[in-house]
């Protein structure tokens, strides 16, 4: 129980909150959820801007919250590093002087030297006495990502610290950040919108709504095996349909799909006869050029008729009706254009039986 | 020129300001920052001075002050003098009829302090001392100076509260407004013309280092 960051908290009013989660030293767990999911509450919570009503917060060996036993460890005696999202750099004092601010743990002679080295290794060198508005936005962010460093803390929060530079800034920041990151051996919690960016930069993702973790697991497994309905759309998946299990084979299980029999890869854990919801990610669906009949046993080859084709940098998204059901793929340009595809074309497409996830029916 | 008149309102300026500073900066920050039930109503009451005829203003404070009342009472028991009509009494008065003077432009200074960074002052591990003096203060600096400019130059013209509750005792509580108005009265229009030109340039004079001052922090002000 002494290992990394434990959480567990419970209320139902103002903002309803029940969630449990461990995050290990050294490890990045993303929350990730829609507006007023909860996570910023909770990494507020963790950080003792908010006090949920009851819980538990422990890091390491340290006990920073305890409804029952009446203890609630005022934030600045919880040795956290937090970046907000808006960096929140004190506007009157210098990159050198903010950072320094956090290293009061530190002698006073020391603390200008330190707070030197800290900007040197986000790049900052020569930038030491500008102001934060003297600053663009991805250097503000460094700043604020030294600053909370600089704390030496024992849990490192990322509120949204991407959602205000801009997106090539982010790209080269997510870079810098995943360098660091095999230095960091605390606890790191990311609070974001962006499955992209969690996908990106976390070990493991929580999935929150209203104040509830749904689903916590690695990105892959979370993309692959969501636990339901609710998870996969907010993970962003696109085919998510409903069925009824037909019948458990040795190598797989079949499903009806609303007339259609598929072929999926084993899931026993549902009986015969039982309704599901199933989802397969993008990529499970692929062109079916009828002169390269695939002998892999779990296609489905299906017709379908394209809907709608939008242009995505160096893919297309493409819609396909298949009955009244509209299935999502994504088809690299150059091979869009060689099949000269365009909305109206009749075509077979390929739904990899091995993509398919079954979960339990949609309440 | 009555030299007693002037220091007289220098010093209750003095006085009021520096009572109101810590006042206008506890207040100011609570008003600022934290929901509490009645705050509408506090800050209405807070906000009454300024509508309030000083006339009527005078009245409440003579009657609360005066030697019948608890106040008036408890402060003959431990000093052995009246309260109204003396300066202590007078310095009271003032104190509340600049409240909003004082508070107003403080809170509205600690309102401009974004949450996120006070929030992070507190994740720096920064003790509230610290905090205080180091972050909130500076920002808020250009809206606490011009509260003080307010409440000095406020107090400095204060005509009807101060005659209500101090009356015009030389040496005591004859401020210069009042020693201005019983020139006029005497028809000793130079004297009262030489004082009113004092008030104006002391006034225009703090006037302007409030504005100059606001200006120029303002500068080095926020941009997050």
């Amino acid at each position: 129980m002494s290992d990394g960051l434990h959480v567990r908290l419970e209320q139902n009013l103002p903002i309803p909150l029940e969630t449990t989660l461990h995050c290990a030293a050294g490890e990045v767990l993303a929350l990730v959820g829609p507006s007023g999911s909860g996570k910023s509450t909770l990494l507020r919570s963790i950080a003792g801007l908010y006090q949920a009503k009851t819980g538990r917060i422990q890091c390491g060996d340290k006990l920073w919250f305890d409804s029952a036993a009446g203890i609630n460890v005022a934030t600045a005696n919880r040795r956290i590093g937090m970046v907000f999202q808006h960096f929140a750099l004190f506007p009157h004092l210098t990159a050198l002087e903010n950072i320094a601010e956090a290293m009061l743990h530190h002698p006073k002679q020391e603390r200008y030297a330190r707070a030197k080295a800290w900007l040197q290794r986000v790049h900052l060198n020569g930038l030491e006495h500008r102001l934060p508005r003297q600053l663009s936005g991805g250097q503000q962010q460094r700043v604020a990502v030294a600053r909370a460093l600089a704390r030496e803390p024992e849990v490192l929060l990322l509120d949204e610290p991407f959602s205000a530079v801009d997106r090539s800034t982010r790209e080269s920041l997510y870079q810098e950040l995943s360098d660091l990151r095999d230095e960091l051996k605390m606890p790191v919690i990311l609070v974001t919108h962006d499955i992209d960016e969690a996908t990106l930069l976390a070990d493991r993702m929580s999935i929150l709504d209203e104040g509830k973790i749904l689903q916590t697991d690695t990105p892959d497994r979370l993309l692959q095996a969501p636990n339901s309905h609710k998870v996969a759309k907010l993970m962003g998946m696109r085919n998510i349909f409903s069925g009824q299990v037909l019948s458990q084979e040795s190598s797989h299980t079949l499903i009806n799909w609303e007339g259609t029999a598929l072929k999926v890869s084993t899931q026993s854990a549902f009986a015969v006869g039982s309704s599901v919801t199933w989802a397969m990610p993008t990529s499970g669906v692929l062109l079916m050029p009828t002169r390269n009949r695939n002998t892999d046993t779990l296609d489905n080859v299906i017709d379908v008729e394209i809907n709608k084709m939008w242009a995505l940098g160096e893919q297309y998204r493409i819609s396909v009706m298949h009955h009244a059901n509209g299935l999502t793929m994504n088809v690299p340009r150059h091979i869009a254009q060689r099949y000269k595809l365009a909305v109206g074309q009749r075509l077979q497409v390929r739904l990899r039986g091995e993509t398919i996830h079954l979960m339990p029916p949609q309440q | 020129m009555d030299w007693s008149a002037l220091r007289l309102s220098l010093e209750l300026s003095f006085w009021t300001m520096l009572v109101l500073l810590p006042i206008g900066i506890w207040l100011g920050r609570r008003l600022a920052w934290t929901q509490f039930r009645g705050k509408s109503m506090a800050e209405a009451l807070l906000a009454l001075p300024l509508v309030l005829p000083p006339t009527v203003l005078g009245f409440y404070l003579l009657v609360a002050l005066g030697s019948n009342s608890p106040i008036g009472q408890a402060y003959e028991a431990l000093f052995d003098k009246q309260l109204s009509f003396s300066f202590a009494g007078l310095l009271i008065a003032s104190i509340v009829f600049n409240l909003p003077f004082a508070i107003q432009p403080m809170q509205r200074a600690f309102e401009a302090i974004p949450q996120e960074v006070r929030e992070a002052a507190r994740c720096c591990g920064m003790p509230w001392w610290r905090i205080l003096t180091r972050i909130e203060l500076p920002l808020a600096w250009p809206g606490i100076l011009s509260a003080m400019v307010l409440t000095f130059a406020h107090t400095l013209g204060e005509f009807g509260v101060v005659l209500m509750v101090g009356g015009s005792i030389p040496g005591e509580t004859r401020t210069i407004a009042i020693a201005i108005y019983d020139r006029v009265q005497a028809f000793d229009d130079s004297a009262a013309a030489s004082m009113s030109a004092v008030l104006l340039v002391i006034s225009l004079f703090a006037i302007s280092l409030s504005y100059m001052a606001t200006a120029r922090l303002g500068r080095g002000r926020h941009n997050v």
